[in-house]
Formats: structure tokens, C-alpha cells, sequence
């Protein structure tokens, strides 16, 4: 009895599912064309032997034995080279340092920028996608113009005569920090934003009801139901600044080594690509590893769902 | 029991009490010529009334009559323009809302999501610098009275309407509040529920014995739940009193209108005697069985419950009753009752509700020729 119907009923889902399956399944395909093909590519040339100019196969048939070689020499290589292991902890360092900045500024920027009368609003956020209309490249070269020795800040600073000699901040910490920050302060603000706009205002007025200083409010109730804002600015704001080299390379300087640097220097300076491809397998795992654990403790959890 | 008219009646037990309500001393909040503006518009505008100690006060009224916004005057969360509030004799009006002894169970409840059942009911309790065992303690008799310890451990996207609505009930309780406030407690339940957690909440409140505002526009919710209500306009209170005073004797058209459904004459009074009145209405003269302090010419209404009427096919024998002849235009069956529109014979449409008591009991037809009467006690006059 059941049966015609059910089976009208799957018959149905497969073609309803057909259309849900394009939609999704086009993104899909872009990104495995786009960046799984091409990783597995890489993670390839980071395990291949060479014969000088070739790379290898992994397998191979020779007398009737099937030959699977995976050369770990590269990674073994790159595990044990304090260059490598420190730059990467240095990466890491300056792409956290850079997260927390641009969440210190952009919080409470993105607060106001939510807490603002609903009108003014765009205008506010026109204001924080505004540097987009502008190269991303010139933006931070315009750096090197305000920070230089000769640049406007020391000339302003000298002219006021509260220095005398010029302040060397261009290829330093400081002036890699500040455009790291400047570069990726939009990417923490909007998301942070998108959160803070939809919150429920009541829950902080609920707070104060049942007692809770504005201070108490902010860090019990805001804080927390923004979790996934914080989360998802500092996602896009650490896995960027984890594998930038632009701006090292115009606004770092010895002090300030990171894996981008080391990246481009293995494939174009050494022109040791099975090499680079294993720094940047192992950048990726470094960055995809703890992502995929925090996704699936989040999953395990359900997270905070309704905010 | 004789009807009295609190707008038109000077003597009588209306007398001493005024629109504020005021009951002399004992009472426990104060509210004193309350007004709040924005922009120029007044939404309150020169509130008074005294809540009396254990006390569950509603304010009725439709969207944008200013109850909400006295409520959150209450609360703390809008500042006064003009008035004071006292809270046992003492001024709260400058205090902040996390300052004041007064706990809001919200619209739609605003539960923490990010915290479980008992963190929820935990919060304010923490805010006082209460011991861990203490905080575990209370949350726990909190959450028996609202019958909610199973789930203690759930987020609040986990249960449903209704025992969201007990987790803030207990969240607000928790606290021990001097005065409870209840932000349409009923609105975000389905009818059934409602009817249920009414009685529920009623008797928790009561049990506790927490003195409570409660704002809603549903006329039934107020009328079960509150021992006053004040009905309210235009920013300003139209009527206080009992339910069964509100219902029974409205003292302006709006109120009479406001709560339930009402037939209105319009008016002029013929003739005026201590204990009746004769108005000579568009539905005819109607004798009312109380007095009032206009005299003849008056322009009045005369207010009649549908509930109040009864049908006869037969003319009845008591003259004395205020009776009309007319039509059945429509009716509409409600299984309790069915309501039945009478067409006078001047053209004014009569509306009557009448029970069931009996299962096979006679129902009137569209067209027949009725004749319905009302007791002059039915009966109220109203300011025109």
C-alpha cells in the first residue's frame, strides 16, 4: 500500500535534490578544481624524488613489484632547520599579534558602529570598505611614505622639534605590526559587526535587570552571544596574515621573517620547488588542523545557536 | 446590588477613592504624577496611582497607550520627564535598573541563550555576591516551584514556550524582588496554553506573594490575572478598579468598549430619581436601575452587556424590565453560547449572547420576530 507512495515521494526528492545538488555542488566543484587539485599537486612535490630536473612518480612497476616511494626527507629537513621552525612560530606570532590588535580596535568599533542610530549605519559602513576602492598594494606602500626616515611622521616630528634624529620604524616589528593591522582591521570589524547588529537588546537589558553592572553586561552577555563573530573575524583576519607576504616583504625587515617570505625564496630564489612544496603543505596543515578540531568541537557542542 | 457610576455618581463608595486609586496610607509603590515625553509626545502624562503591598495591578490598554513605557519607567530603563516613583517610601526614579529591588519578566522572555536553565535563574543571584551553595540552593526551590528541575541542565532553545516562560518567571523570582514585573506575560503562548499558565502564573505569584505589575492588551488576561486594573489611554489612566468593577462598571465609553463587547445607546436623560434614571434612547426609553448627578436634557450613553439579555419569542409578562421588540438579523453558534444580532425597530443593531445550559436547548433563526429584555441593574450610564 505504502509502497507506490513512497516511492512517488523519493522520486520527487531526487529531482528536488537534483537542483539543491547544482547549487551546491558548483562551489564545490570551483574549489576542487581551484585549490584541491592543486594542493594535492604540491603535497605531490613535497614527497617526489628527483632525478635532477624531474620529479618521479611515487609509483612505479619494475619486475613485477609495484614501488610506492614517498620521500620524507623534505619535511624530516624542515622539522629539524631552526630557520624553518622558527619562522613559522614567528608567522604564527605576528599573525596572533595582529589578531588580537584588530580585535582590540575592532570591537568596540564595531559595537559603536551597531549601537549607532539605524540611519547612519551605511554611511558607517561605507567608511570601513572604503580602503577596498583603493589597491590593497598601494595601500601598504603608502606606508613606507608616512613611516620612512625621511617619511611624514619623522619629518612632522622633527619639524615640531620634539626629536632630533629621525625614529627607524620602516622594516621593523612596528612598522610590519601596523600594516598587517591596517590591511585586516575590515575583515574583523565586519563580521564582528553582522554579529553585534542582530543582537538582542533585551538580553542586555534582561542583564542590568537582574543586577548586572553595564561593565558586567558587556563581558557576561555581549561577549559571549558575539563568540561567533569574534571567531569568524579572527579566522579571517589569523589565516591571512599567517601566509602574507606583501607586506613583510615591503614593511618587515630582518627581525620579521615569515613563512610567505620563505615560501616565495624556496620556489623562485633556490628554485626548490620540493622543498617550498613542503613548507607550504605544512603551512596549510598548521592552519587546517586546528580549524577542522575547532569545527568539529563546535559541532559536537551545536554551539550557540538562535544569536 | 445597586450599580454605581463613578464618573456621574457623587455619593457612594466611588467617592473617597479618586482616579489614582489611592487608598490612603500602606501603600508600598507610589507612583506620582508620572509623565514621559518623547520628542513633545507624552506616552505617560501625569500618572498617579498606589499599589498596595502583595498586590497584582494590570495596565490595559491597546498598543501604544503608554503602559509598556510606564513599565519600563518602573524598570529603570526610561527615565521619568516629570514624577516620582516610590518604592516604600523611597524615591527609585534616579536609581539604575541594576539598582533597584524590582525584577521584569520580559516579552518574549529574553533567556539568556548562551547559558543553561540554571545559569539563567543563577545570573541575578550571582550579581549579589551570593555563596556557590546558597546561589545552587535557592535556583534549585526556584526551579521546584516552577516545576522546571529536570531541566536545569538545558538551553533555553531547548524547551518549549511555556517552560521558557517559567525558567524567566523563576529568573525574575530568584531574585526575591520587592516588586515584580510582568511585560505580557501571556503574549507569546498559543490560546490553549494560555488559559493554563494563566491560573499557573496567577497562583505562583500569589504563593510567592510578590507584589506585581503586569501590562497586556488582552482584556481576559488582565481580568483573570490582576486584583486592580487600570485602564489606560492615551497615556493616561481612564479607569481603576476591581475586574468585576471594570466589567460591571465602566465609567466612559472606551473602557465599557475596551473590555468585551457592550451595546451602546446614545441618549438623553427624561428623568432622574435617587436610586433610577430614565433615558430616552435610539433603541427606546430604557429605565437604569441607579442614580446619577445630571439632570434631565443630558446627553448620555447607555451601556448593556450582550451577556445580560435575554430572548423570548412571547412578550414578557414584567413590565418593569426594559424591553425591545425586534429581528433576529444573524447569529453565530460559539458551542457555550451563541451570539445573536437583533435588529431594533428603530434600526439599531442589538447584540445578545446566550448560554447554553441546556444540550438541546432552543436556538433562535435568522428572521424571527423576538422580543429581548434586560434588568434596569444591567444597565450604566456613561458619559456621552
Amino acid at each position: 500500500m505504502d509502497i507506490p507512495n513512497s516511492l512517488r515521494r523519493s522520486a520527487h526528492a531526487l529531482t528536488h535534490d537534483w537542483g539543491r545538488r547544482t547549487v551546491i555542488g558548483i562551489p564545490y566543484l570551483f574549489l576542487f578544481v581551484l585549490f584541491t587539485v592543486p594542493f594535492l599537486v604540491v603535497l605531490k612535490l613535497s614527497v617526489s624524488e628527483t632525478d635532477g630536473i624531474r620529479f618521479l612518480d611515487l609509483l612505479s612497476y619494475a619486475d613485477g613489484v609495484v614501488h610506492l616511494k614517498i620521500k620524507l626527507s623534505n619535511y624530516l629537513f624542515l622539522g629539524s632547520d631552526p630557520l624553518y621552525v622558527e619562522t613559522y612560530w614567528s608567522s604564527i606570532k605576528f599573525a596572533g599579534i595582529n589578531t588580537l590588535i584588530c580585535l582590540a580596535i575592532g570591537y568596540p568599533f564595531a559595537y559603536f558602529m551597531a549601537r549607532s542610530p539605524a540611519n547612519r549605519r551605511p554611511a558607517l559602513l561605507m567608511l570601513v570598505s572604503l580602503p577596498f576602492w583603493t589597491s590593497y598594494l598601494l595601500r601598504v606602500y603608502a606606508w613606507k611614505g608616512l613611516l620612512d626616515d625621511q617619511g611624514v611622521f619623522n619629518n612632522v616630528l622633527i619639524w615640531l622639534h620634539l626629536i632630533h634624529q629621525p625614529i627607524r620604524m620602516m622594516h621593523t616589528a612596528f612598522s610590519m605590526t601596523i600594516g598587517m593591522v591596517y590591511a585586516y582591521l575590515p575583515f574583523m570589524i565586519l563580521p564582528l559587526y553582522a554579529n553585534l547588529v542582530k543582537m538582542d537588546l533585551r538580553l542586555l537589558e534582561a542583564a542590568q535587570d537582574l543586577g548586572a553592572t553595564p561593565w558586567q553586561t558587556f563581558w557576561l552577555v555581549t561577549v559571549p552571544l558575539s563568540k561567533n563573530g569574534i571567531i569568524a573575524g579572527a579566522m579571517l583576519v589569523f589565516i591571512p596574515s599567517m601566509g602574507e607576504y606583501v607586506i613583510p616583504e615591503l614593511l618587515g625587515g630582518p627581525s620579521t621573517l615569515m613563512i610567505g617570505r620563505v615560501l616565495w625564496d624556496e620556489f623562485f630564489s633556490n628554485n626548490d620547488w620540493a622543498m617550498a612544496s613542503a613548507v607550504a603543505v605544512s603551512m596549510v596543515m598548521l592552519i587546517l588542523v586546528p580549524l577542522a578540531i575547532f569545527y568539529r568541537y563546535r559541532a559536537d557542542t551545536g554551539g550557540v545557536r538562535g544569536v | 446590588m445597586p450599580q454605581t457610576n463613578q464618573a456621574l455618581l457623587g455619593e457612594g463608595e466611588a467617592a473617597h477613592r479618586d482616579i489614582a486609586g489611592r487608598t490612603g496610607d500602606g501603600s508600598f509603590v507610589r507612583i506620582d504624577r508620572l509623565t514621559k515625553r518623547f520628542d513633545e509626545v507624552a506616552a505617560v502624562d501625569g500618572v498617579s496611582i498606589d499599589i498596595r503591598k502583595g498586590e497584582i495591578f494590570a495596565l490595559l490598554g491597546s498598543s501604544g497607550c503608554g503602559k509598556s513605557t510606564l513599565l519600563r519607567m518602573l524598570a529603570g530603563f526610561e527615565t521619568p520627564t516629570a514624577g516620582s516613583i516610590q518604592l516604600e517610601g523611597a524615591e527609585i526614579s534616579p536609581l539604575p535598573p541594576y539598582e533597584r529591588p524590582i525584577n521584569m519578566m520580559f516579552q518574549s522572555y529574553a533567556l539568556f541563550p548562551h547559558l543553561t536553565v540554571f545559569e539563567n535563574v543563577a545570573f541575578g543571584l550571582k550579581r549579589d555576591r551570593m555563596s556557590r551553595d546558597r546561589i545552587a540552593e535557592t535556583v534549585e526551590a526556584m526551579l521546584n516551584i516552577v516545576q522546571l528541575k529536570p531541566y536545569a541542565k538545558r538551553k533555553p532553545h531547548q524547551l518549549s514556550g511555556g517552560q521558557q516562560q517559567r525558567v524567566a518567571l523563576a529568573r525574575c523570582l530568584a531574585k526575591r524582588p520587592k516588586l515584580l514585573l510582568l511585560d505580557e506575560p501571556l503574549g507569546a503562548l498559543d490560546r490553549k496554553l494560555r488559559e493554563q499558565t494563566q491560573f499557573e502564573l496567577h497562583n505562583i505569584i500569589k504563593k510567592v506573594g510578590v507584589t506585581c505589575v503586569l501590562v497586556t492588551h488582552d482584556q481576559e488576561e488582565a481580568i483573570t490575572m490582576a486584583d486592580r486594573i487600570a485602564v489606560m489611554s492615551n497615556g493616561r489612566f481612564l479607569q481603576v478598579g476591581q475586574p468585576h468593577e471594570i466589567y460591571e462598571t465602566p465609567n466612559c465609553r472606551f473602557v465599557a468598549d475596551f473590555i468585551g463587547n457592550v451595546n451602546l445607546f446614545d441618549g438623553t436623560i427624561e428623568a432622574v430619581a435617587p436610586d433610577h434614571c430614565v433615558v430616552a434612547t435610539n433603541g427606546g426609553r430604557l429605565t437604569v436601575g441607579h442614580g446619577i448627578t445630571g439632570g434631565p436634557g443630558m446627553a448620555v450613553s447607555v451601556a448593556l452587556r450582550p451577556e445580560k439579555i435575554e430572548l423570548s419569542r412571547e412578550p414578557p409578562a414584567d413590565r418593569a424590565s426594559n424591553c425591545f421588540s425586534g429581528r433576529i438579523a444573524d447569529s453565530g453558534y460559539f458551542g457555550r453560547y451563541s451570539v445573536y444580532r437583533v435588529t431594533l425597530a428603530g434600526g439599531m443593531k442589538l447584540q445578545v449572547a446566550i448560554t447554553h445550559s441546556e444540550r438541546n436547548g432552543d436556538l433562535f433563526v435568522s428572521g424571527e420576530e423576538v422580543y429581548a429584555t434586560c434588568q434596569p441593574e444591567s444597565l450604566v450610564v456613561l458619559g456621552a
